[in-house]
């Protein structure tokens, strides 16, 4: 079968690879019919995220039809067509139990502090990913959703991922009627983001961004204010304090993570010389631009251990900084019925169609933000 | 600066998921019981057969139930990934070979390539027919300002001449400080940001 193999720092092809073997009795292989590049593949891309060893596939948002299942699979069946969470979650363990599917216990041997992602270098469990003509899906029991019929596999494959963080990041801001929430990065989740905010009852939502294109488009998706920070204002805080009365906004959800620009110290130290994880620019805005007492959402990618976060202002000001990968299965049922009932239509964000054959071409426009990208979806040679 | 440009009612689905008992503390709270007592004590799925070397992490007794196995640690990568994997996810020992293991596989993995008459198509596989279309002009600059570095380190390596060695070096030094920021500025408007 054909799949996205990466060879090292912003260098990825397609290979000829062995299919996916069933290894577990839970397991279940699925041909892909969508798959999508994420923005925190970009991490990887750029070889910032540790042990993403040469030779692996990626791609934690895809859709697709179960081929094969193992013998202790009893809730889908061959022919099921499903969205498949990018998290790997086992259902039985401590975590999993509480709804923390992003957290799951038993499916990540490399590290403890994240749970199993598909396709996101050993340091998430070391599986293959979604990029691919077919991918090993475990725990095929809990995870994979059926796509309820008349739905489309466009809003399905943005289900896997980006429409549930996007949400849960608003979920996690504690937004209550009448807040002002702002958003930093205008990418696929903080546009999502931006428009779950309006669902949980926001009075006013801001983003934050530095590409105009993606301004633009956000005001008309969300809809909601959006200003560019290099253009419109000479500091994002000072700015945000001004607009709210001199107060600062109730929430703020950072939707950047570790590639953030904006700060040439942040830029040096987190994204060339990787002594800290990531740019820590989105992180030190939002505590600085919160209120007092008020909450920080976290669901920007930032790399494990140490960063230069004023965590002072945290005490200082009483705040509340939540974060987490999302627990997608969670989200799920809600989401489905948002996505019918047409309260959220995902597939809207959708620019680019890319032959997976291209997939270098693909990484290189999203990642170099070329004519005018905002999600690429990667089209399958057997799903064509 | 206008405020509430917006009203929040006109958009669709408004309110929809508002519940004002909604407390920014989920999913911990209402599911704070006595299992969270239990500790490492759950019904464990079936383990998947170990056949391959899986590193984990020595903050956990064992391997998961599940794992990938992707791309099990070889080479001189994989005795730099064995050694990490001694330490704790909380020390730099752990993660900074890891990021020097991932440089070396980088290397080990072009080696491999050439081992099976396999000549990387690194223009391909940076997607560069993607600049070429969309960003002809920077692609031109980058690769330029890069030629200009290597034909102008190779020129200083090969002269022989001890007396203009010093003069030399300063004036790489100067071209090769002007490449770097102009690569970082480069970097900055393209790689950067958002992307959750
Ligand atoms: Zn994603
Ligand atoms: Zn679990």
């Amino acid at each position: 079968m054909l799949a996205m193999d990466y060879r090292g720092p912003k260098r990825v092809r397609v290979t000829q690879k062995p299919m996916p073997e069933i290894k577990h009795p839970e397991d279940a292989i699925v041909r892909v019919t969508r798959s999508c590049i994420c923005g925190s593949d970009l991490h990887l891309y750029n070889g910032n995220v540790p042990d993403t060893r040469v030779g692996t596939t990626f791609g934690h948002e895809f859709v697709g039809e179960v081929v094969e299942i193992g013998s202790e699979v009893t809730k889908l069946k061959v022919g099921d067509h499903v969205i498949v969470p990018f998290n790997i979650s086992c259902g039985k363990c401590h975590f999993c139990k509480q709804g923390l599917y992003g957290n799951c216990h038993e499916s990540n041997p490399m590290a403890t502090a994240v749970g199993a992602i598909y396709g996101y270098s050993h340091t998430a469990g070391g599986f293959h990913g979604g990029q691919a003509e077919y991918v090993r899906v475990p725990y095929a029991n809990l995870n994979p959703t059926v796509i309820p019929p008349g739905m489309d596999l466009d809003d399905a494959v943005l289900l896997t991922d980006v429409v549930p963080t996007g949400y849960q990041a608003a979920e996690m801001a504690g937004i209550q009627p009448g807040n002002t929430v702002v958003v930093f990065g205008a990418g696929p989740v903080g546009i999502m983001a931006a428009k779950s905010a309006w669902l949980f009852g926001a009075g006013r939502v801001i983003v934050l961004d530095k590409e105009d294109y993606r301004l633009e488009f956000v005001r008309n998706y969300a809809p909601c204010e959006a200003y560019n920070f290099e253009k419109d204002m000479q500091d994002p805080v000072l700015f945000i304090k001004k607009i709210t009365d001199w107060m600062g906004a109730d929430c703020v959800i950072d939707a950047v993570g570790a590639e953030a620009s904006g700060d040439v110290m942040q830029t040096i130290t987190g994204r060339k010389l990787l002594l800290q994880a990531g740019s820590a620019t989105a992180i030190h805005w939002a505590i600085n631009s919160v209120k007092k007492g008020g909450i920080v959402s976290v669901v920007g990618v930032y790399g494990p251990t140490d960063n230069l976060v004023p965590i002072g202002n945290v005490l200082n000001k009483g705040l509340t900084i939540r974060g987490n990968q999302t627990a997608v299965k969670r989200h799920l049922p809600r989401l489905i019925e948002h996505v019918m009932n047409g309260v959220i239509k995902p597939k809207e964000i959708i620019t680019h169609r890319i032959p997976l054959e291209d997939i270098a071409d693909g990484y290189r426009m999203f990642s170099d933000k070329l004519d005018n990208c905002i999600k690429p979806v990667l089209m399958m040679p057997t799903a064509r | 600066m206008q405020k509430h440009v917006i009203d929040p009612k006109s958009v669709p689905g408004w309110g929809i998921d508002a519940d004002p008992e909604n407390d920014p503390t989920y999913p911990m709270k209402p599911h704070r019981t006595d299992l969270e007592e239990q500790g490492y004590n759950w019904e464990r799925p079936t383990q998947q057969p170990i056949d391959v070397e899986i590193l984990h992490s020595n903050e956990r007794p064992n391997v998961t139930a599940v794992f990938g196995t992707a791309s099990p640690p070889q080479g001189l990568s994989g005795i730099i990934r064995r050694w990490a994997f001694r330490w704790s996810e909380n020390e730099y020992n752990h993660w900074l070979p890891l990021i020097l293991a991932d440089r070396v596989n980088v290397v080990e993995g072009v080696l491999e390539d050439l081992a099976h008459g396999k000549f990387p198509n690194i223009w391909k596989e940076k997607g560069y027919n993607a600049s070429w279309k969309h960003d002809r002009t920077s692609l031109i600059l980058r690769l330029s300002a890069f030629t200009a570095v290597t034909a102008g380190l190779v020129l200083w390596l090969t002269s022989g001449d001890d007396d203009k060695g010093s003069r030399k070096k300063k004036k790489n030094k100067k071209k090769a400080r002007y490449y770097d920021e102009n690569e970082y500025y480069a970097d900055d408007r393209y790689y950067d940001e958002n992307q959750y």
